[in-house]
Formats: structure tokens, sequence, C-alpha cells
């Protein structure tokens, strides 16, 4: 009798394992692609790195750099 | 400001692989990862050509449409960047890029894909600009300095343009008109699309 219940437990433990893999689990996505940051001209914490006649901050000016840092590429406007 | 554009002059590339040095460089790009690469054509045959290679940060990007878990985002300057936090590493990208620019790590264990890099425009990525996560992850952000790619600006040729779509195009058609040959635009009908024509009016349709 103490056997029968025992191999009934067991069974329903092996039962409740196996049936475990067929549990539904959400996947849709959580993790989004954070995008762009701050736009290349806002001003940062001050860089050692700036282009040397630019300071950030200036959507103009930085354009102004950007457009002449071009023109560095063109041998035929030297 | 137009969108940022890549042109590779393949009149005047000589394979020096500076670009590919520069990018290296500038970027601490890791062994068994090029962001950038020089492909040579028909390589020790008399009229050789030699191009440039990496992403060109199309205007429809088809790694934008195959990612499955949508890492990739455009700035406003058109520049193509991913989200190394939301990549997994499925490798889709690479097997939709007509250029090959998406990479993994291919040292270490086999199989080992890890995220993708590639080529960021030297703009960085999500980051806060000049930040050392942002350094650590995608490299140097040379935009928000008001600078170029390392590439285009160390290009020793001037083969490799980079910037301003409208200006690059400017220098290219310059070159072009003067030496009068090598129009051909490696890889820009495929990157950002053929050009749109605009019917020439003949005086008696302006008239109407």
């Amino acid at each position: 009798m103490r056997a029968r219940a025992m191999a009934g437990l067991v069974g329903a433990l092996v039962g409740a394992l196996v049936l475990a893999a067929c549990g539904e689990k959400p996947q849709t996505l959580d993790a989004k692609a954070k995008g762009p940051d701050a736009a290349p001209w806002s001003a940062s914490a001050s860089s050692p790195f700036y282009a040397s006649d630019w300071k950030g901050g200036d959507k103009a000016a930085w354009e102004a750099q950007i457009r002449t840092r071009n023109q560095g590429q063109n041998d035929y406007a030297r | 400001m137009a969108r940022m554009k890549f042109i590779c002059d393949a009149e005047r590339c000589i394979e020096c692989n500076g670009c590919v040095t520069a990018c290296k460089a500038e970027n601490n790009v890791p062994w068994g990862v090029n962001r950038r690469r020089v492909v040579t054509l028909n390589d020790g045959v008399a009229g050789e050509k030699s191009i440039s290679v990496a992403c060109m940060h199309c205007s429809d990007a088809p790694c934008m449409a195959v990612c499955p878990v949508d890492c990739f985002y455009r700035t406003d300057e058109g520049v193509v960047l991913h989200d190394k936090d939301v990549c997994i590493g499925c490798g889709y990208c690479s097997y939709a890029c007509p250029f090959g620019a998406p990479q993994f790590p291919t040292n270490g264990e086999f199989g080992l894909r890890g995220k993708m890099d590639k080529c960021t425009f030297c703009a960085g990525g999500p980051e806060a600009n000049g930040s050392d996560a942002e350094n650590a992850k995608y490299g140097r952000n040379r935009l928000s300095e008001g600078k170029l790619p390392a590439c285009a600006e160390m290009c020793s040729t001037k083969a490799l343009l980079g910037g301003d779509g409208d200006v690059v195009a400017d220098i290219f058609r310059t070159r072009v008109l003067n030496r009068g040959k090598g129009s051909e635009v490696w890889g820009w009908g495929t990157a950002y699309g053929k050009p749109v024509q605009t019917s020439m009016a003949t005086p008696t349709e302006v008239k109407k």
C-alpha cells in the first residue's frame, strides 16, 4: 500500500517535471534601442578633443566646422 | 545640412590601408573585427582597382529591416547606429548587409559571436557623447568633437571622402570633370538609391 502511494507520488512529480516544459512564457521584447543621445553639436563636458577652432553647443558653428573639415578633403580648393 | 555619406574614389585608392589603420587606432577595435577594409578588384592585373569598404549608413538600411530585436537607429545626420545592450548577436544583419559591414568577434571559443560591431561614422553610440562608456563600447565620437571620420580625414590620397553627402559629391564631381574619367561611385546606388532624374524642361515647357 505504502509502496503504491510512493510510486504515485514519484509519478506525479515526474509528470509535473515533464509538463513544466509545456509552459508558455512571454517572449515580448522588453529591451528597446536607446536611440540617439544628445545631438553632436550639443555641449558636453568640455572635451580635450574638440576641434581647436570650435566649442560645443552651437549648431550653426558645428555645421560650419564640418563644412570646413569637408573642404579639407578637397584638394582642388586648397 | 545634408546627411552624412562616404565616397571611395577607386581612381585614387592605392590600397595603403591607412583608413583601416586609422579606424582601428581611433576606435580601439580589437583583433578579429574590421570595421573598414580595402577590397582590390583584379588584384595583380594591370588596371586593378581598390576600394575602401565599411558601413555606408544606407538610406534604407537592410540591417535595420532584418534586426529581430530592433537594435538599430538612425541619427538626424543619417548615421546608422546600433545599441549593443539590445543586440543579441544573431547575425541576421551580417547576411542582409550588401557591404559586409557587421562584424562579430571571431576569436575566442568556437561559435562565439558576441555583440555586433560596425563602423559608427565616428559618431559613437547611444551613451552620452564622449563618455567613457561610449568610448569603451563604440569607440571615439569625432562628430561630437566637430570632426569627420578618422578614416576619411587620414586618407593620404583623399580617395576616401566622408561627410556631408552634398559636399563630398561636389568634391568628387569636380575631380571627375578635371580628370575626365572614373565617374563610377562604388556602392552609392546600393546604399543611397539611384539618383532621381528630374526631367529637363524645354523652353516651351517653361513658358507653359
